[in-house]
């Protein structure tokens, strides 16, 4: 037998590869360099990676090979496992943006007094000596920044492979990582361990039905390629019930990656637990690389067999925004209320996924579900991680302060910080003049032309339901007139460096921009054009 | 000069204004944030005044600007005034400098800088609807005037005012949010039909399938009938102005919710007539009802602001009356209506502020003998008592003859139950004015002191307006006509029996 050699296209993939070698180099620093000089290398490092990556992913695009008359851009490379094409490329570029703002906000290290938001010493107990001595050394992990790179550089991955090998691979390169995250967090320990495990045991189980769904449809089709099992399900070849137990199980690891119902349960404590750096980071990152996926499963391999998985999304779409919304207003946490707001967020994204249509179905000029849901993603990438950023700011004696009582009367005490998370929260809610009022409009369009009015009408309902708990919340920092609580009780907001607060300015433009001239990075998501299968 | 984006500037000043305001840098206690406030306001008035000079009242949509805005879902800034336009343009340009005046002290407790910077936000989105020919920029612009109005009675007002601004938040977000899925219905609609566009004058020449247009109106109108409000959907109101400044309530009730009757002319009628007629009956019922049910309600009220608030419902259930009595005396009445509920109103809401601030306590019970300390205060809001019930004379009662008659054109009961409104009006009125003003001069009253100048001078033009329009309701008619007879033209509606129209004509001068 005959070794060939596989043919790679450097020329496109370098900025992934530009990730995985940062990643990489990461790990070599950690072994080499003193303690003294980590930190300063590895944030250099990562952000200088980030940047490069962001370039490269610019530079990739401009070059792109348009295919049939612009509906597609871009080329099938690395022997068909991965596809650098319009959507992909939009996918790195934002994922790319929101962890650059995911390694500005791990290496703030003023609002902890010197050290950073991530454990000193994991390996140390919780309120053990050697923790203790950890924390009096200033001691601090500089290995999330490697651990970041590699999870982004499988979010990347994730939403460029192009068959269901790559994808799985991709999926672990990206969860792993994110679990060891979860778990480091300086304060609150055994909560943010306990997410941590919660995150892997959860994770792992969904992994093995996605596996399971690879076996099946691989069993179906006799191939793992997207374009090839595209054809196989036109052709209807075979046994159409391990095709639709394959659909079924991938489906069940892809929703449990974007946090729908019922597979949502871990999103709340995995986002509270988690440092809170990590969680904007994971919020935005894994939302937008699972939803890659999921599109181009779905619009590629399973295209042709619309009809049977799209009555499935609708009700998982509104089973997903109908729980996100009404248990959000149940909580007094935060991170928690934001948690379950974004399993709210993820139902309106599903919303647009159900929403596509054949191109010979839309007018000319007219919004697709592709777009839809890019620009979406963007808009709330922007903003989650503004609000968590804003929730490091918030602190008492015990560190960040994510209850609602402490929250009380913050307009007052720290306008601006409270102005800019409610203006973030009016985001979420899809007030006009900002831009998840855009995306909100977009995503319901793409449904209601696809016909899927009911969805539209829950999603409205489960819209005003949202609006109900984040006006709360600036009810609760604005309008709370209870100015007797007991000092200690109320929270207030420590001066953050130039990192977090530039991270919170972009986050605020960037919402503000794309909510009053959203034009173009609309055109920009219609000019990625559609998947290349 | 007759380049100049007139319409843009008219929102821009505004909304300089408020930011101006907000930042501008001062000392504590300082008055300059809200002298600030009043020039732009007063600026603001200015080129709304430029503008009805320029306009040319038989000639349909003037000052027209239109900018692609969002390509990808056909989106337009354009703007436009016509008839209808332009006297809620006038009336909200004029209003808010009076109601800043007005209330001049009234949070100087809290941040006065950010109630003056908050009024002049509402004023710059509220000009912007008004004049919104693209029905995307008016949706966006409408659900954005809540903000302001949120942090208006949010931050300023009564014990209680957070739970009133949620409530009031809850309720317009939620009649917003089902707009939204029926714009963007329009929109599908419009894709259907080739190119997406929101242009109103795309829209109108769509071909809209019976059903989808019922739906699509349906979705307007319970919005609108939130805004406006109408019964059952008007719970929020007297909640809201309870607990607001009275200052914050004459923004919200006589322009914000004007937005609710604008909206029914300009895109429940103007887009979808053939479902406007469709729904008639339904709507006249509820318009009924809240005539009846609101001066019912209100008389029982022992809160002088909740009170006022209650009237407005009755007041929105007259406009909306002549709206869809589908002829031109009740077009043009509810027009004017419009515009004399938000005068009239805005005076009965700013005096009784003053009495308020006077006494400590807004119950009704707790008041009596007014007049006998404060004559003017007293005679003033007699006046404006008498404009709500529509006395002859004063501008209310034009508006009202004018609905009166196409109600009963309509049908005979329809007219004889919204006759029922009016008596009821005299005796909130009346009875309000007997138990607070009239009487003996409670105890503790004698520091009770008459209206200085400054809040004169934020009412007398108020009155002066009640007065000019009740004996000159021409200049407003002239105006408005043109319009309506455009949209009952594009409705398919043709006054029935030439005669009931004279007849209108003499009843209107």
């Amino acid at each position: 037998m005959d070794f060939t050699k596989p043919t790679i296209e450097y020329a496109d993939l370098w900025p992934l590869l530009v990730v995985f070698g940062v990643a990489c180099a990461g790990v070599v620093v950690e072994a080499f360099v003193p303690r003294a000089l980590r930190f300063i290398i590895q944030t250099a490092l990562a952000v200088a990676g980030i940047l490069v990556a962001l370039a490269g992913t610019v530079i990739v695009a401009r070059d792109l090979d348009v295919l049939g008359d612009g509906v597609a851009r871009g080329a099938i490379d690395a022997e068909g496992t991965i596809a650098v094409d319009g959507p992909a490329l939009f996918f790195w570029g934002i994922l790319l943006v929101f962890a650059l703002g995911g390694a500005l906000l791990f290496a703030e290290r003023r609002l902890e007094g010197g050290v950073s938001a991530f454990a000193g010493q994991a390996a140390a107990l919780p309120g053990t000596e050697a923790e203790r001595q950890a924390s009096t050394r200033g001691l601090e992990h500089t290995e999330v920044y490697p651990l970041m790179m590699f999870a982004l550089g499988g979010m990347m991955l994730f939403s460029a492979a192009n068959d269901l090998l790559t994808l799985f691979v991709a999926l672990e390169v990206l969860s792993l990582p994110l679990y060891l995250l979860c778990g480091l967090a300086r304060r609150r320990r055994l909560l943010s361990q306990e997410a941590a495990l919660k995150y892997f045991l959860l994770g792992a189980f969904s992994s093995a039905f996605f596996l399971y769904g690879v076996a099946l449809v691989y069993g179906f089709s006799g191939a793992m390629g997207f374009a090839e099992i595209n054809e196989a399900v036109r052709n209807d070849i075979g046994n159409q019930t391990l095709l639709l137990m394959g659909i079924g199980m991938i489906s069940v690891g892809l929703l449990f990656k974007v946090g729908a119902a019922p597979f949502h349960s871990w999103t709340p404590d995995v986002y509270q637990g988690a440092p809170t750096p990590v969680t904007a980071f994971m919020a935005a990152g894994t939302k937008i690389a699972a939803f890659g996926a999921m599109l181009r499963i779905f619009y590629v391999a399973f295209g042709s067999d619309r009809w049977t998985w799209q009555p499935m999304l609708w009700i998982i779409a509104i089973l997903t925004m109908l729980v996100g919304a009404v248990l959000a207003i149940v909580q007094t946490d935060m991170k928690r209320m934001l948690a379950y707001s974004s399993v709210a967020h993820t139902g309106f994204l599903l919303t647009g996924v159900l929403g596509v249509q054949a191109a010979s179905e839309l007018a000319d000029g007219e919004v697709t579900s592709l777009q839809a849901v890019l620009f979406y993603l963007t808009t709330y990438g922007f903003s989650i991680i503004g609000a968590f950023a804003i929730v490091t700011l918030v602190r008492d004696a015990g560190g960040e302060a994510t209850q609602f009582r402490s929250w009380r009367g913050l307009g007052r005490r720290s306008p601006l910080v409270a102005g800019l998370f409610a203006f973030f929260l009016l985001s979420m809610a899809g007030i006009p003049l900002t831009a998840g009022f855009v995306g909100k409009w977009a995503v319901f369009t793409v449904a209601l032309a696809a016909g899927a009015w009911p969805v539209v009408i829950a999603a409205v309902l489960c819209s005003i339901i949202a609006v109900f708990f984040y006006v709360r919340v600036i009810l609760l920092m604005f309008f709370d007139d209870d100015d007797v609580t007991a000092p200690g009780e109320v929270a207030s907001v420590t001066k953050p460096s130039v990192l977090t607060s530039a991270t919170i300015l972009v986050g605020v433009a960037a919402t503000l921009v794309l909510g009053v001239v959203p034009g173009p990075v609309l055109d920009l998501a219609a000019n990625a054009g559609q998947f290349v299968r | 000069m007759s380049d100049l984006p007139w319409l843009t500037l008219l929102w821009a000043v505004p909304l300089v204004g408020a930011l101006v305001t907000a930042f501008v840098p001062k000392a504590p206690g300082s008055a300059l944030p809200k002298q600030v406030g009043l020039v732009f306001s007063l600026l603001t008035l200015a080129v709304g005044i430029a503008i009805a000079a320029q306009y040319d009242t038989g000639d349909g949509m003037q000052l027209t600007e239109t900018h692609t805005w969002i390509e990808a879902f056909g989106v337009h800034y354009a703007l436009g005034v016509d008839g209808l336009g332009l006297l809620l343009i006038l009336m909200t340009a004029a209003l808010v400098p009076i109601v800043l005046v007005a209330s001049w002290h009234e949070a100087d407790d809290r941040s006065p800088a950010a109630f003056f910077a908050w009024a002049l936000a509402l004023e710059s989105f509220a000009l912007v609807v008004f004049a919104a020919t693209d029905v995307f920029l008016f949706y966006v612009v409408f659900e954005a005037t809540l903000i302001p109005a949120y942090f208006l009675i949010g931050r300023f007002g009564r014990a209680g005012r957070g739970s009133a601004a949620l409530k009031f938040l809850m309720y317009q977000l939620g009649g917003g949010l089902i707009l939204l899925a029926a714009v963007i219905g329009l929109y599908v609609v419009s894709a259907d039909a080739g190119t997406p566009s929101y242009l109103l004058g795309d829209l109108a020449k769509l071909d809209i399938g019976t059903n989808t247009e019922r739906w699509l109106f349906v979705g307007f109108m319970i919005a609108f009938a939130i805004k406006a409000p109408l019964f059952p959907l008007h719970t929020w109101l007297a909640d809201t102005t309870e607990k607001a400044t009275p200052g914050t309530s004459v923004l919200l009730v006589c322009i914000l919710d004007k937005i609710g009757t604008f909206g029914m002319l300009r895109f429940c009628l103007g887009l979808f007539p053939e479902a406007s007629q469709w729904a008639t009956p339904v709507v006249v019922a509820i318009a009924l009802v809240s005539i009846v049910y609101g001066a019912l309600v209100a008389i029982g009220q022992d809160d002088i602001l909740r009170l006022i608030g209650l009237t407005s419902l009755s007041h929105f259930g007259f406009i909306t009356l002549g709206i869809f009595a589908f002829s031109s005396q009740g077009g043009s009445g509810s027009i004017l209506y419009m515009v004399n509920h938000g005068v009239g109103t805005a005076a009965l809401f700013l005096i009784a502020g003053y009495l308020i601030k006077r006494k400590g306590t807004s119950l009704i019970s707790q008041i009596t003998g007014v007049e006998a300390k404060a004559p003017v205060l007293a005679g003033l809001f007699l006046v404006a008592g008498l404009a709500t019930l529509g006395l002859p004379g004063l501008s209310q009662f034009v508006s009202e003859i004018l609905v009166l008659i196409s109600a009963f054109d309509y049908h005979w009961w329809v007219g004889a139950i919204a006759v029922t409104g009016i008596v009821l009006a005299a005796v909130y009125v009346l009875w309000l004015y007997q138990r607070t003003m009239t009487g003996p001069s409670a105890p503790g009253d004698e520091a009770l002191v008459d209206l200085n100048r400054r809040e004169l001078v934020a009412v007398v033009p108020l009155m002066l307006a009640l007065v000019l329009f009740g004996f000159y309701p021409t200049p407003l008619l002239d105006v408005s006509n043109p319009t309506v007879d455009s949209l009952l033209q594009h409705v398919g509606v043709s006054d029935e029996a030439p005669t009931v129209a004279d007849h209108a004509e003499e009843g209107a001068h």
